[in-house]
């Protein structure tokens, strides 16, 4: 689907989404009442300062309604831009700004729902669609911590050893199956059906705990994270 | 990985009342020694996992060495990352002294 | 605070706590010997660690219980795998219930590749439990002068951190100088060039940019003092915080923006020898850099 369908899909009752460069602003109707707010980097860009600064003001300027409304975060990125200037202005702030920006908007009453409808990778998946409370992905969104040659240069094993060793466990090889199982992703749409239905069911439900690893563990990708993090924290209150 | 168990008899037990040591990390060229108290006061019980297969006899030596000077009542637990002989002989001693020590 | 004077870089995860927290204070949550080691270096044939490399627990400073985690950078480079990340969380998500402060000691290349998507999530949990533990009051402070300096996912939890401590040796970035150069070519990074690499993510200039807000000397002293002072001067996550932190980013970009070499960013600072900075001892460099640095003071 191109980034157009999918907006008209999510918004019969029409929207406002524009481009900035690479990234995604406006508002869009899902229905009569349910307006969100988006926000979005697209054309599989790459996540650099001044986008991740200018993402973040935006967010931030969407906090303080008295009545808070749902932020969709759409997501087509690369990895974080990798270069010189960006780490000598500090990309790990504007990352981490960008990240604490949207889990404020959920701290502060504001439903944050990622849909991941292209890539995304290591630095910029962190500072988007993992800072959601909620993500959705469409199916052919193709997410990756880092792709499989540099993991062979790495790992110094053979690429065809990894993917081999990729069908055992969903724990270290890119792609939305293996991310979905991990329990990064909560739901997969479906796109032969009514998206705009589809998200409103998702809002619908309330957000609560961050609840990724008891998915992880349900679903086989992450056995251990939940009860590890969960043991501390019982250690830690006693 | 190669896995090693050894269960040694030992002249005398390890002194002081601490419950556990940990020294050493897993690294290239290096290893972890978790040290534990058992009630066998005359048994020296050693695991090993290593990244270096084949070695069975020098881990042999190392060990035989260690548990002659007095290591009883022990279960000691290593973690290696393919440490030369003398850095586990090292490690073994700073485990075990590390479990002598008085309590803080 | 036993050996004060050991170096923070060349210490273990274990000494530096050791050396960081009064005497006898610390307690630690599945230690070694619950042997929670990885549940995934197996299939690379990788030998584990039983902690995981990382150690959690709590433990006082200057009298004030805190919850302390500590990474070890010469186990896997100190990455984030599943157990490891899950350590952390599990303590940040404590410290909300509890109120309590936590200091983490970073020692970090990022994500363990091997377990690359858990370590990834991990990484991003870990940055919701420190939001969610800074709007409910809780400091959250970062201590990086380790071997594996604090990069990737790791260096984003640092700028995720309501206070940062850093010695020369510490280096925050999120691609490492190798990935960079792999990606763009040796004309844009120099992995090699250890002075620029420096230069660009290293102690000094993070503390000159206002990307660290107190530079220390190597070893525990320094940091002790330090990490003893930020918990007296905690304030929570707010609005008016990232408000600030959007300002102060903005205005770093607007005044910096241009620079290709850390002496660039030095000069347009005022400094009158940038070149004689990577030289300077901590106190002849903090008496130079104290008033003419971009401070962070509540914008993080």
């Amino acid at each position: 689907m191109t980034l157009d369908d999918i907006l008209a899909g999510l918004f019969p009752a029409g929207h406002s989404v524009q481009r900035q460069g690479s990234m995604l602003f406006g508002e869009g109707a899902i229905g009569g009442m349910e307006v969100v707010d988006v926000v979005g980097i697209a054309d599989g860009a790459m996540l650099g300062v001044e986008d991740a600064l200018t993402l973040a003001g935006r967010v931030l300027g969407l906090l303080g309604q008295a009545s808070p409304r749902p932020i969709l975060v759409l997501v087509d990125s690369a990895s974080q831009r990798m270069s010189r200037h960006d780490e000598l202005m500090g990309l790990s702030e504007y990352l981490a700004h960008l990240a604490k920006s949207l889990l404020l908007a959920q701290q502060q009453g504001h439903r944050t729902v990622g849909l991941l409808y292209g890539g995304s990778a290591a630095g910029a998946f962190i500072a988007t669609a993992l800072a959601c409370d909620t993500l959705l992905a469409l199916p052919g969104a193709h997410p990756a911590v880092m792709d499989l040659p540099s993991m062979a240069r790495v790992t110094k094993l053979p690429i065809a050893q990894l993917q081999d060793m990729a069908k055992a466990t969903p724990v270290f090889a890119p792609g939305l199956e293996n991310l979905a199982q991990t329990g990064a992703i909560h739901q997969t749409l479906d796109p032969t059906a009514n998206l705009a239905d589809q998200l409103l069911a998702v809002l619908r439900k309330a957000a609560g705990q961050d609840e990724r690893g008891g998915l992880g563990a349900d679903r086989g990708g992450r056995p251990k994270a939940a009860s590890i993090a969960a043991r501390i924290d019982a250690l830690a209150s006693a | 990985m190669e896995e090693l168990s050894f269960t040694l008899k030992t002249p005398r037990p390890a002194a002081g009342a601490r419950r556990q040591a940990i020294v050493g990390v897993v690294a290239s060229g290096n290893l972890e020694v978790l040290v534990e108290r058992t009630a066998d006061t005359d048994i020296c019980a050693i695991d090993i996992a290593t990244a270096a297969h084949g070695f069975r006899a020098v881990w042999e030596a190392v060990i035989g060495d260690f548990v002659a000077r007095g290591a009883g009542g022990l279960r000691i637990s290593i973690n290696d990352g393919g440490a030369r002989p003398d850095m586990v002989a090292l490690r073994l001693a700073q485990g075990l002294r590390m479990i002598e020590e008085p309590e803080a | 605070m036993s050996n004060l004077a050991v170096s923070w870089f060349e210490a273990t995860a274990r000494q530096r706590l050791a050396a960081l927290v009064d005497d006898g204070s610390f307690e630690e949550f599945l230690g070694p010997e619950a042997r929670e080691a990885s549940p995934h270096l197996g299939l690379f044939d990788l030998p584990r660690q039983f902690d995981d490399g990382i150690i959690v627990g709590r433990a006082k400073l200057s009298g004030k219980s805190v919850l302390v985690a500590a990474q070890e950078g010469r186990f896997m480079g100190g990455a984030f795998g599943e157990v490891h990340g899950a350590k952390l969380t599990g303590l940040l998500r404590a410290a909300r219930k509890l109120g309590q402060d936590v200091v983490i000691l970073f020692d970090t290349g990022g994500v363990r590749l091997q377990e690359a998507n858990a370590g990834e999530l991990a990484i991003s949990e870990i940055i919701r439990a420190i939001v969610e533990a800074r709007t409910a009051g809780c400091s959250v402070i970062g201590l990086i002068g380790g071997r594996a300096g604090c990069y990737g996912g790791g260096g984003i939890i640092a700028g995720c951190c309501s206070h940062l401590i850093v010695s020369e040796q510490g280096r925050i970035s999120v691609s490492g100088p190798e990935v960079i150069e792999t990606n763009r070519g040796i004309e844009e990074f120099d992995s090699r060039d250890r002075a620029f690499v420096w230069r660009t993510m290293g102690g000094k200039h993070r503390y000159l940019i206002g990307g660290a807000d107190d530079f220390v000397d190597d070893d525990a002293t320094g940091f002790r003092a330090a990490t003893v002072a930020a918990l007296a001067a905690g304030k929570p996550l707010t609005r008016t915080v990232l408000e600030a932190e959007q300002h102060r980013l903005t205005t770093r970009l607007a005044r910096f923006g241009k620079a290709q070499d850390g002496y660039d960013v030095w000069k347009a600072l005022g400094m009158a020898q940038p070149e004689a900075l990577p030289g300077l001892a901590v106190e002849a460099f903090l008496d130079i850099a104290r008033d003419r640095r971009e401070t962070s003071d509540d914008a993080r």
